[in-house]
């Protein structure tokens, strides 16, 4: 093996597309999560995609149009695709190749209010959209998910650049119309090239765990980043100014909880885990010549845990003990180095990016089934991956740069652990010959069969807490956890015992009990309601008049009644 | 001709106001609303027109910036010294002046019709907006007058003050802290006009997105391509104000 450069962890991500129903499960409770401001409202940090289809923002995957990822160039380096450095700032004033919000969408809400409002008359009221950008109403064309399940129409995938890549011949067999879901989430990738692209420097990787995060106070909005991510997983808050992107739910993922869109998928089709690379390895094999080469030699990036020398390499680098044992135990490092059947998605983009997938195998077994043939028996199903109704050559333009033989490589394995698992399941003999068939052992199947078909919780998310958070590194960082969890109180079952300093100690809880007048001042007015009129009717021991308790043309008497400062600690709000 | 009280008042005191509010302004701005500091791109709502008119006037604006530098830094008896005679200098200065300061203000009046008539970017157009294009107009228009006159005065042969023997030399002693406010008493109306109009635009940068033209990005030609940066071993205090600087 060769020399082992400075090691680095990488938090990853696999996603098994033979899985994904395409609820969008994970796109709204990321959204709720994350992206449910305004500024953000076109925003989906995950969103799940048909394909074929045309994505999110539309054509997102045409690099000639957007010029996102990276280029080599004739001396061998590596280029932003868009421009160098000095052509970076020379169009910094308007930059040439950035999506319009129409790419994306225009974002809008109804106008409710029109419901309640509308005069007496024959008929009935209807809520119209209007933009959120500017507040007049607007005809509803397109959307982050337009074309969800309409995948295979002429209309919607002829659009696909895939599709348009890889010709005529093949849309034609779309005619029979298949689709499968690609959720897509930021890359986080090991050489990103929106990283690359900011030129204020306010993008960095994460050199703990590779989580690529924006800093909010060093953006000065100058989108590059936009333009450089090849995904188009960056975005512009178009209230803020600044850049905003997935963060792989470093909070959660810190104190060893997985991604939001993880821990609610329905399919339970994501698996996170660390990955130990050679960062002095990343530019080279991101810069070799033939794009076919490049899911190799990203596979050759990655270092295997399990060896003592690997090991003894990420300890001098400042990796942890209990991360090795974790990386030992990733999910993503079994399923793409060790059984090979995850894929980077557009490894030809060379970012090296670090959510991979699992492609979809699904539709084969059933298109064998429908002529007749047994649809799990081994031959028969390696015969018909060549002839899959999801083209191997749509994938591999996905997957691996366009090369099919990887992904030929890939579905083998995934039909293998079918028929073998099968016979299990059918009370016959294991049959080695299967597992050899595809390059594996029978005891290789059934773990890959764990992980992909059983996958339990603890096996799919295999992640250390933070570490570097002090210097004695106890791994420790408290989750900002619920206020009523002290001991005795009512988040510990009841209301009831001691709490720290007596009733109402502490900072007052945001309780939305309010007042008529303070309720009705709050929704109508257009500012933000002024603390003082608020008044927290827990916290009232039902003496005295408050501030806030009644409305602003009593404030003078209230005023007045609470000049002995009696109530200014109890309700909470500073006078 | 003496200089009177009001003189002293705004070519003698202002300035120094002016540069405290600057300076002070900036670094209260940089110290507390870090995350406000951006350029507020308008591109996501509307491409087309910004892709002409913001390069024509922030090229525009450069070359008026670096004018204004020569003009105000450079003495005439350097020029003289290198053999630059006054009539070269001027023609040169007026033509490139004239051209610089036409195609700022083209520029910024598309921006501006385009902010005007753009939904989305009339929407997120603030207060601080209109005052700041307000101001910013009014300077370049007050400049480019200054040019025409001088150009005009030059054609016509009349002795108009030259301003690099009032204004430039009063710019210059402000910076020592020794104003020769005689000086700029003596320049003509329409240059103390576009003086007290720039000062009214540097007091008011640090408060708009004018700021953002002090993080230039230069700094990205130096810099690897790949940032990496460590956690913060401590958490940085979580609270910042609510409010942007520039709503």
């Amino acid at each position: 093996m060769a020399r082992i450069g400075k090691v680095m962890a990488q938090v990853a991500m696999v996603m098994n597309l033979d899985k994904c129903i395409g609820c969008h499960t994970c796109s709204v409770t990321c959204k709720q999560a994350w992206t449910n401001r305004s500024g953000v409202e076109y925003v989906w940090f995950n969103n799940v995609e048909t394909r074929p289809g045309q994505g999110y923002p539309r054509r997102h995957e045409d690099q000639e149009r957007w010029q996102g990822g990276w280029k080599r160039t004739a001396a061998g380096r590596l280029k932003p695709r868009a421009g160098g450095r000095l052509k970076k700032l020379a169009t910094i004033f308007a930059n040439p190749k950035m999506p319009a919000i129409q790419d994306y969408y225009e974002p809008w809400t109804y106008d409710y209010e029109h419901l309640v409002t509308a005069p007496l008359g024959d008929d009935i009221p209807g809520a119209r959209p209007r933009s959120l950008l500017t507040g007049e109403p607007m005809p509803i064309t397109w959307s982050a998910n337009w074309d969800d399940d309409l995948a295979g129409g002429e209309e919607l995938a002829s659009n696909d650049p895939i599709v348009q890549k890889i010709g005529d011949k093949v849309r034609f067999e779309y005619e029979q119309a298949f689709m499968f879901y690609l959720p897509r989430i930021c890359e986080h990738c090991l050489n990103p090239s929106c990283v690359a692209s900011c030129p204020s420097g306010a993008m960095y990787k994460r050199a703990e765990d590779g989580i690529v995060l924006v800093d909010q106070d060093k953006c000065r909005g100058w989108r590059m980043c936009v333009t450089g991510c090849p995904y188009k997983k960056v975005y512009f808050n178009h209230k803020t100014g600044k850049a905003e992107k997935c963060t792989l739910c470093y909070p959660r993922v810190e104190v060893g909880m997985p991604t939001v869109c993880s821990e609610t998928c329905v399919g339970r089709l994501r698996y996170l885990g660390v990955v130990l690379y050679d960062v002095e390895r990343v530019g080279r094999a991101a810069a070799v010549k033939d794009e076919h080469d490049l899911y190799p030699a990203q596979l050759d990036v990655f270092l295997d845990p399990d060896d003592p020398e690997v090991a003894a390499a990420a300890l001098r680098d400042g990796i942890p003990e209990r991360w090795l044992e974790s990386a030992r135990k990733s999910p993503v490092y079994r399923l793409a180095k060790h059984f090979e059947v995850a894929l980077p998605l557009h490894p030809e983009y060379r970012t090296m990016p670090m959510v991979w997938y699992i492609p979809p195998l699904s539709p084969v077994v059933d298109a064998l089934s429908e002529t007749g043939h047994d649809g799990e028996d081994p031959g028969n199903l390696f015969a018909a991956i060549d002839t899959l109704r999801i083209p191997v050559e749509y994938l591999a333009e996905l997957f691996t740069a366009g090369d099919p033989e990887p992904v030929k490589r890939v579905l083998a394995k995934l039909a293998a652990m079918r028929s073998y698992m099968r016979r299990i399941n059918l009370g016959q003999e294991p049959d080695e010959s299967i597992a050899e068939a595809v390059g594996m052992t029978g005891a290789d199947i059934e773990a890959m069969y764990r992980l992909l078909a059983i996958a339990k919780y603890d096996d799919r998310y295999v992640i250390p807490t933070a570490y570097g958070v002090d210097e004695a590194d106890r791994g420790v960082i408290d989750e900002i956890g619920c206020s009523l969890d002290f001991e005795g109180g009512p988040g510990m079952g009841g209301m009831g015992g001691a709490v720290p300093f007596g009733e109402a100690s502490g900072r007052p809880q945001p309780a939305s009990v309010e007042n008529f007048h303070a309720l009705r001042d709050r929704q109508t007015s257009d500012g933000r309601s002024g603390p003082a009129r608020r008044f927290n009717l827990l916290n009232w021991d039902g003496n005295g008049r408050p501030p806030g308790l009644f409305p602003d043309r009593e404030r003078d008497a209230a005023d007045q009644n609470t000049s002995d400062g009696k109530y200014l600690e109890g309700s909470g709000e500073p006078k | 001709m003496n200089p009177t009280v009001l003189d002293y008042m705004l070519w003698g005191a202002l300035p120094y106001v002016v540069i405290a509010v600057l300076v002070g302004g900036t670094l209260w701005r940089y110290r507390y609303d870090r995350f406000g500091w951006t350029t507020r791109s308008s591109q996501l709502y509307e491409s087309r027109l910004l892709r002409i008119a913001s390069p024509v006037f922030h090229f525009g604006l450069l070359v008026v910036v670096i004018g204004h530098v020569v003009g105000l830094l450079v003495p005439e008896t350097w020029t003289d010294a290198v053999g630059i005679t006054n009539d070269m200098y001027h023609a040169t200065a007026l033509s490139l002046g004239a051209v610089a300061g036409v195609t700022t203000l083209g520029g910024i009046a598309l921006l501006i019709w385009r902010r005007r008539t753009t939904g989305p970017v009339f929407s997120a157009t603030t207060a601080n907006d209109k005052v700041m294009y307000l101001v910013l107009v009014a300077a370049i228009l007050a400049g480019l007058a200054t040019t025409l006159l001088s150009a005009a005065a030059g054609l016509t042969g009349a002795h108009e003050a030259d301003y690099r023997e009032t204004v430039s030399p009063w710019f210059r002693s402000v910076f020592v802290l020794q104003p020769d406010v005689a000086a700029m008493a003596a320049a003509t109306g329409a240059f103390k006009l576009h003086a007290l109009i720039g000062l009214a635009l540097f007091a008011l940068f640090p408060f708009t997105r004018l700021v953002h033209a002090f993080s230039a990005p230069v700094w990205y030609l130096f810099r690897p391509y790949v940032v990496y940066r460590s956690r913060d071993k401590e958490p940085t205090q979580a609270t910042r104000p609510i409010r942007r600087g520039w709503t």
